[in-house]
């Protein structure tokens, strides 16, 4: 009864939080307001349920965490899932699988599917990338578009002015992209998170402020058209075999930004961003170089956004600034957020989803920004690891855990 | 030297409008360590509902002034309860979590409150109402600063009196300097500091949406997207001044705005969003606690 009351209050007050946006709609040209009361019904059928599920939710969330508190330590405990996962036959066997179905894709299906398959992909790289620099350093950037777009810019406007190939192009993009990390990088090392993501924010707006308005150097708003597509040592390809040809260049990046990111995160770098992303004053007191650190975090990721922009200026063959938004970054950010912040699984798995859905449902595409925006908060609240959890390595001393119990 | 005057002019009538929005940020990072990203979207909000609540009271016959009265107030109405929903909702149950999470979640209910306002209107431009009218007695200098320009600085220079004494005189006030201080010893001498974490936030709303009315009836338009750039502007504005510090978004306010209104006037109007972030760099490199911060130091 309780419950009850509470939730029709919640109602109420959403009813009441929603009632000009939603109900009311002025046209002032033609004098007519419109009152869309059926919206009222609604909002308040719609809250009064939510309000049921939130606090059921936040009841299970607590009690998760106080028996977390008792020593029953069930959340650092790996799922089944999980340990499905660590299993390494199974492992192996599950990897050939997908790797098989990613290399007959673009036969089964056709084109259209492809082209949608390529943007994925792109969104999985940049996802890896990011996850660099969020997940595993902890460092936050808003402006991660940034970097896609010189690496996009890059390609465009050499292959433009100077005829460069895409195969050329493709190191120079991500060495820029990661040129402009350690630029970026360098005044911001002494800034504690929330600064940094102010002005990785503002470094992001002051990339796109610049491209849309140095004509002479990008062009401006109208951007850059044209641009080649990769080459296959000078064969003659129609689009279709061009786009499958892309798919191919995507699906080998992805499995080399796999194999570079896992081993990244176990060498002895990338155990000094996760130090430095858990206890700063901790990790340069363990004497690691807080500096090179950071920069290196900022660099790798950038080195990949940039990397992945040379194939987006070449899959779509025009860029403009419009294409390098901050909702561009939100996007990427929320798929490493939503995936799981340092998992690679996650990621991978959290950009098809975001990337793939709003396609193939197309009635809800318009709702995909909202959905997006309300999925992170009800992430960040109810699950902040993620899709997919990021599994520490933990290292158990057997022996010594016996001795100390004697004693 | 007139168009100095001009520009500076417009600069400070620029810069107190970030003042105004930055405040907002500045309390509620001093309080509880969380850039409000949706910040922005409250000032959107209530530059929103004003212009709802003027289309519907033109249209049934209202006129002059009293439109800009009810509009105001029921803009800052409903900022409040943006405000104060928006921390119970999305904030309330992360306290405590780590630091990457409160923020991610404010980045996640910016997008939300952005799309929500773009998908129950429109994401079109709206005229806005010119509802400042312009005075007699500003005739004479009326091409340095107009009336509405008058209007806004006055507002903003009264709500930001108002401010202080509130929080030096008040008892609210006071709780709010202890919370900052200290939150654990402020629940510990009976401080209930729940309540005065969504105080701050209403008055943060309550801010916004004056500032969010004001810009909105200076400039004549509303847009959903209208709030993303000028939160960020204000965040800058926070960060200049010492974030955490209330006469510090007062003057990151300002000088952000005659940067601006300065490098728009002599150089480039295409790049003053650039010399605002170009401004925020330099001073984070050179005081990373930003004009009137102090260096914090972090114990272990």
């Amino acid at each position: 009864m309780k419950n009850l009351k509470q939730s029709l209050a919640v109602a109420l007050w959403f009813i009441f939080l929603t009632f000009p946006l939603m109900v009311v709609k002025v046209n002032t040209s033609d004098q007519v307001v419109q009152w869309r009361w059926m919206n009222i019904l609604w909002v308040g059928v719609t809250f009064f349920v939510l309000s049921f599920i939130w606090r059921y939710a936040l009841v299970r969330k607590e009690a998760r965490q106080m028996a977390a508190l008792s020593g029953q330590d069930e959340h650092e405990k790996p799922t089944k899932f999980q340990e499905l996962l660590e299993d390494q036959s199974l492992r192996y066997r599950l990897m050939l699988g997908l790797l098989a179905f990613a290399l007959v894709f673009p036969w089964v299906f056709d084109t259209y599917q492809s082209t949608i398959m390529v943007s994925a992909l792109i969104y999985v790289v940049l996802g890896l990338g990011l996850n660099i620099t969020v997940g595993l350093a902890g460092l936050l950037d808003l402006g991660y578009v940034a970097f896609f777009a010189v690496g996009a810019y890059a390609y465009a406007l050499l292959n433009h002015h100077f005829g460069l190939g895409f195969w050329t192009c493709l190191p120079l993009g991500a060495a820029l992209g990661g040129i402009f990390g350690v630029i970026l990088g360098f005044p911001i090392l002494r800034l504690r998170g929330d600064y940094l993501a102010i002005v990785t924010l503002g470094f992001g707006m002051i990339v796109k402020v610049v491209l849309e308005n140095w004509s002479e150097f990008s062009f401006g708003p109208s951007g850059i058209a044209n641009i080649d597509r990769p080459s296959l040592f000078g064969l003659d390809m129609d689009i279709a075999a061009s786009t499958t040809y892309i798919y191919y260049i995507m699906i080998a990046l992805v499995i080399l930004t796999i194999i570079v990111t896992g081993r990244l995160k176990n060498s002895r770098i990338g155990r000094a961003w996760i130090a430095l992303r858990e206890d700063e004053i901790a990790c340069v007191a363990m004497g690691i170089d807080m500096a090179k650190t950071k920069m290196s975090a900022y660099a790798l990721g950038a080195c990949w956004a940039g990397m992945v922009g040379v194939v987006f200026a070449a899959k779509t063959t025009f860029i403009n600034p419009a294409s390098f938004t901050f909702m561009e970054s939100a996007i990427i950010l929320s798929i490493v957020v939503l995936g799981g912040m340092g998992s690679i699984l996650g990621v991978i798995l959290g950009a098809m989803i975001l990337i793939l859905m709003p396609e193939y449902l197309r009635a809800f595409s318009e709702y995909r920004m909202i959905i997006f925006g309300a999925a992170m908060v009800v992430m960040m609240i109810f699950r902040p690891q993620g899709i997919i959890s990021n599994i520490r390595q933990k290292y158990e001393f057997k022996g010594l855990k016996e001795k100390s119990e004697n004693v | 030297m007139e168009y100095f005057i001009e520009l500076f002019l417009s600069g400070l009538t620029r810069g107190s409008i970030y003042a105004l929005i930055a405040l907002g940020y500045t309390m509620v990072y001093g309080i509880i360590q969380l850039i409000n990203f949706a910040h922005g979207e409250i000032y959107m909000i209530g530059a929103f509902v004003a212009y709802i609540v003027c289309g519907v009271l033109t249209i049934y016959g209202f006129h002059g002034v009293s439109i800009l009265i009810i509009a105001g107030l029921l803009a800052i109405v409903y900022s409040c309860a943006y405000g104060y929903t928006l921390e119970k909702v999305a904030y309330r149950p992360l306290r405590g979590a780590p630091r990457l999470s409160p923020l991610i979640s404010a980045i996640g209910m910016s997008i939300f409150l952005q799309n929500y306002v773009l998908l129950a209107q429109t994401p079109d431009f709206l005229p806005f109402p010119a509802l400042i009218p312009d005075f007699a007695f500003m005739e004479p200098i009326a091409h340095i600063i107009g009336s509405a320009e008058l209007v806004i600085l006055v507002t903003t220079m009264v709500t930001m009196v108002m401010l202080t004494l509130l929080i030096k005189y008040t008892k609210i006030g006071k709780a709010m300097r202890a919370t900052q201080q200290d939150m654990s010893m402020a629940r510990l001498v009976g401080v209930n500091v729940d309540r005065v974490i969504s105080t701050t936030f209403i008055i943060g709303s309550a801010l916004a949406a004056i500032g969010g009315v004001l810009v909105a009836s200076y400039i004549g338009q509303v847009n959903f997207y209208i709030g993303f750039l000028a939160g960020v502007k204000a965040f800058t504005a926070a960060v200049l001044g010492g974030i955490g510090s209330i006469p510090g978004a007062v003057i990151g306010g300002l000088v952000l705005g005659l940067t601006e209104s300065f490098a728009a006037g002599y150089v480039s109007s295409d790049y003053e969003d650039v010399f605002a972030f170009g401004l925020l760099v330099l001073i984070l490199i050179m005081r990373p606690a930003g004009i009137l911060g102090k260096a914090t130091k972090q114990k272990v």
